[in-house]
């Protein structure tokens, strides 16, 4: 049985830590685990996704179409973007935060206004998980990714890892208590 | 047995010091970058960002003919441009081990084409090595270096985006001892000279019949048989991966990883003892090809596209069909999001003011992270081919234009690194031919779009050792451009742009403009930006939106009133203020 994570964000948003955190935890239960993250030009302000796979023993990196089980977006139109990939049934955990890219802030392209309204009506299990908000309530808006994670933790069931323990191998000791309490708030903010 | 979460390249990279590489030469090329930057993390192997592949290729075949064991690493299109050195050491052969790492892009992710440079191995007679997965990234290049060494033969180390750029746990084992052969002589084995070449192709094609032999019975190749043999699957790289995935063990494989020669002897054995055969592999019909040379019936490119990249559901509904799994859909588009030009970046002056010459103005854009200046709003170029074609391409064009009677003037663009890679000999040629073009070269201090790598303009090299900066812009006065037909400009400051594209509008024949200004991201640059941010007054703005032709990412238009948006981002570089009539932006934080 493999499991399948789409994290989706925008470049700079902290997809890439996120996912270094979520893997460090799931070699620590034993899991087999490959993870895909395609860069280069997409740093530069575009989408950018990161696939993560785990079971007993994974071959292919990467996810297709109607695949993962959980989707995690950063920004509330990237999820709009990658719903096709979300399998019947898979959960959906996203940020609300809005982030406009240059067609739209050109008026080439539109924002849409209820992009969280069309995603909460068509996936039964959707959640929104304000992050950057929680993030930036915080005191610094770069956790945002480790509130997520605390999110996805919830939604997987991988409470089996001390994450609170495993972060301060991925961020530095004067950050690790800021990220300590996204974690905990994401990680609270699903049922 | 210790084992670490690794990507492909960070695997290339440890296999190689395991190996006791002790010489790496590449240019920056996604998605082989970070191969160099992680061997250069390791004192023991001299790591150097060559000026192109042609150069990082040579400087190892040096290095491996004097007697290290020696990688040197390049994306597929770099490969093109190392092809001379690749052929002729084809020939040469090594001393100590030599594998040279193809990185290639199907699905181009960020590259110009999708080309499948399995194929230079037969070109140049090389072994050619495809892992297919971080583990077999680190313990094939270790191999790879083996064969090298055992056949006489550069190895070409072949590896995708997917395997790059995937991670995994690898089990690590411990470098061992550098060794060093002893340097030796010898002119019949190492100067291509005709009668040289003639004896040492003859030489090649022996040890790749040698090689072969290896090929057929070596751990690199290898049959998993399942229980019944109805199906069985000729495969390679990242392909295996989504043939197990979707396979599972319902089919027998046989798993190539040896792949140039082709394991005829192998692949015969394997196709008789199996009812149907397919071949799954991204790219060129490569193996399907000898499969079918051998003649066996398959099943490959037929029904598995040549085009993009694999994954596990492309391959299952090429072979199996679809699957009925269920998803979501909703009636409403996200918005595109293509890659921008950074906040504060200072290739966005460049293309604003290019973009308001496009009346008197054809352009040729280059690779780099001005290849972003193509999109919307700014046009910036018309045609980009690859690596120095900005600049050399603008010769032809000019003749062509000239010939219609297009009074219309050529520019062409380069970035500083790729000025150093293969604009200089371009721009040789436009001064040599007194072209009527203005080449233009975007000196922003870094290779920026792979990640800030340093190039010959820096001080320093990627292991840290102080060298000695080229001077780009007195590379350009030696040609013998005069000062008359010369500006260096902050590409900030408008003004100063558009002047300079006034003065070499004005003239005829050859003119050099070389925009100044460090790429926002550079670490120093970044931190001397720290808290700086540009800030729009509510009460003075009047919506007119000016500020919004720039194509800030930091700025957006809300209620009628511009504002900085992502102040955070922003670098108060001052472009917008320079935009604004009103005098409602300032500079805050300094």
């Amino acid at each position: 049985m493999t499991t399948n994570i789409l994290l989706v964000g925008v470049g700079g948003q902290g997809t890439i830590l996120m996912s270094k955190v979520l893997t460090a935890g799931l070699a620590q239960m034993g899991y087999d685990f490959k993870m895909s993250e395609i860069h280069g030009m997409s740093q530069r302000g575009g989408t950018v996704t990161t696939q993560i796979r785990y079971g007993d023993k994974v071959y292919s990196p990467s996810i297709g179409e109607e695949e993962a089980d959980v989707i995690v977006s950063f920004e509330k139109v990237e999820a709009l973007r990658v719903l096709p990939f979300l399998k019947k049934g898979g959960s959906m955990v996203t940020d609300e935060h809005e982030i406009y890219s240059m067609p739209v802030l050109t008026g080439k392209a539109e924002y849409p206004s209820n992009a969280l309204e069309a995603l909460a009506d068509a996936v039964e299990n959707f959640t929104i998980v304000p992050a950057r908000a929680k993030a930036v309530e915080l005191g610094n808006v770069r956790v945002q990714n480790i509130c997520l994670l605390g999110a996805l933790v919830k939604v997987l069931k991988l409470e089996a890892v001390d994450w609170n323990a495993l972060l301060a191998d991925f961020v530095p000791e004067k950050a690790l208590a800021i990220n300590q309490q996204a974690f905990a708030a994401g990680y609270a903010m699903l049922k | 047995m210790v084992k670490e979460i690794m990507s492909g390249n960070e695997a290339i990279a440890r296999g190689a010091w395991e190996a006791g590489c002790s010489f790496a030469a590449a240019y920056p090329g996604t998605p082989s970058t970070e191969i160099i930057e992680n061997l250069s993390a390791i004192k023991e192997v001299s790591s150097r960002w060559a000026n192109n592949e042609k150069t990082a290729l040579e400087m190892a075949i040096g290095a491996s003919i004097g007697g290290l064991r020696s990688l040197a690493a390049m994306k597929h299109v770099g490969l093109n441009v190392a092809a001379d050195p690749l052929c002729a050491v084809g020939y040469t052969g090594v001393n100590a081990g030599l594998v040279v790492v193809t990185a290639d892009d199907p699905g181009c992710h960020s590259s110009q084409n999708e080309q499948d440079n399995r194929l230079y191995a037969r070109l140049a007679k090389l072994a050619l090595v495809e892992p297919s997965d971080s583990q077999e990234c680190k313990d094939f290049v270790k191999a790879a270096f083996e064969i090298s060494e055992r056949f006489d033969i550069p190895v070409l180390f072949r590896v995708t985006t997917r395997i790059c750029h995937s991670k995994g746990l690898v089990a690590l084992e411990q470098p061992g001892e550098i060794p060093v052969k002893p340097y030796q002589r010898n002119t019949k084995k190492y100067c291509m000279l005709p009668a040289m070449a003639r004896v040492r192709h003859a030489f090649r094609e022996e040890s790749l019949k040698e090689l072969e032999d290896y090929a057929n019975s070596c751990p690199l190749n290898k049959i998993e048989w399942a229980g019944d043999r109805k199906l069985g699957i000729v495969t390679s790289g990242i392909s295996y991966q989504y043939a197990k995935e979707v396979f599972g063990d319902s089919a027998s494989i046989l798993k190539l990883a040896l792949t140039n020669p082709m394991p005829r002897a192998l692949i015969t054995e394997f196709c008789s003892a199996v009812d149907k055969i397919y071949v799954i592999e991204e790219g060129e019909p490569f193996i399907e090809n000898t499969v079918r040379s051998l003649g066996f019936a398959c099943i490959g490119k037929a029904k598995v596209p040549i085009l993009g990249e694999l994954n596990a559901q492309i391959v299952r509904t090429a072979l199996v069909g679809p699957t009925e799994q269920g998803g979501y859909s909703v009636d409403l588009q996200a918005p595109p999001r293509p890659p921008v030009l950074c906040a504060g970046c200072p290739h966005r002056g460049f293309f604003f003011s290019l973009q308001k010459n496009k009346k008197q103005i054809v352009a040729m854009g280059d690779i780099g992270c001005y290849s972003l200046g193509v999109g919307e709003p700014f046009g910036g170029f018309d045609i980009s081919t690859c690596m120095g074609a900005g600049i050399s391409g603008t010769i032809g064009l000019a003749k062509a234009l000239e010939m219609q009677g297009d009074p219309r003037k050529v520019l062409g663009m380069v970035g500083d690194s790729t000025f150093f890679h293969s604009g200089l000999t371009s721009l040789i040629d436009v001064i040599h031919a007194d072209a009527n073009v203005i080449a233009c070269v975007l000196d922003n201090s870094i290779t920026a779009m792979t990640g800030h790598q340093v190039n010959a303009g820096s001080s320093k090299d990627v292991q840290g050792n102080e060298v000695s900066a080229i001077d780009l812009v007195a590379i350009i006065r030696a040609l013998g451009v005069p000062d008359e037909r010369l500006r260096v400009v902050d590409p900030l400051d408008l003004k100063a742009v558009q002047e300079a594209f006034n003065a070499a509008i004005a003239v005829k024949g050859p003119f050099v403009i070389v925009t100044k200004r460090p790429c926002a991201l550079i670490k120093e640059v970044a931190r001397a930006n720290a808290g700086k941010h540009c800030q729009v007054d509510p009460g003075k703005c009047v919506g007119c939106k000016a500020c919004t032709l720039i194509a800030c990412p930091a700025m957006a238009f809300k209620d009628n009133k511009a504002l900085v948006a992502d102040p955070a981002s922003c670098t108060a570089c001052g472009l917008c203020m320079q935009m604004c009539k009103f005098d409602a932006i300032s500079r805050v934080g300094e």
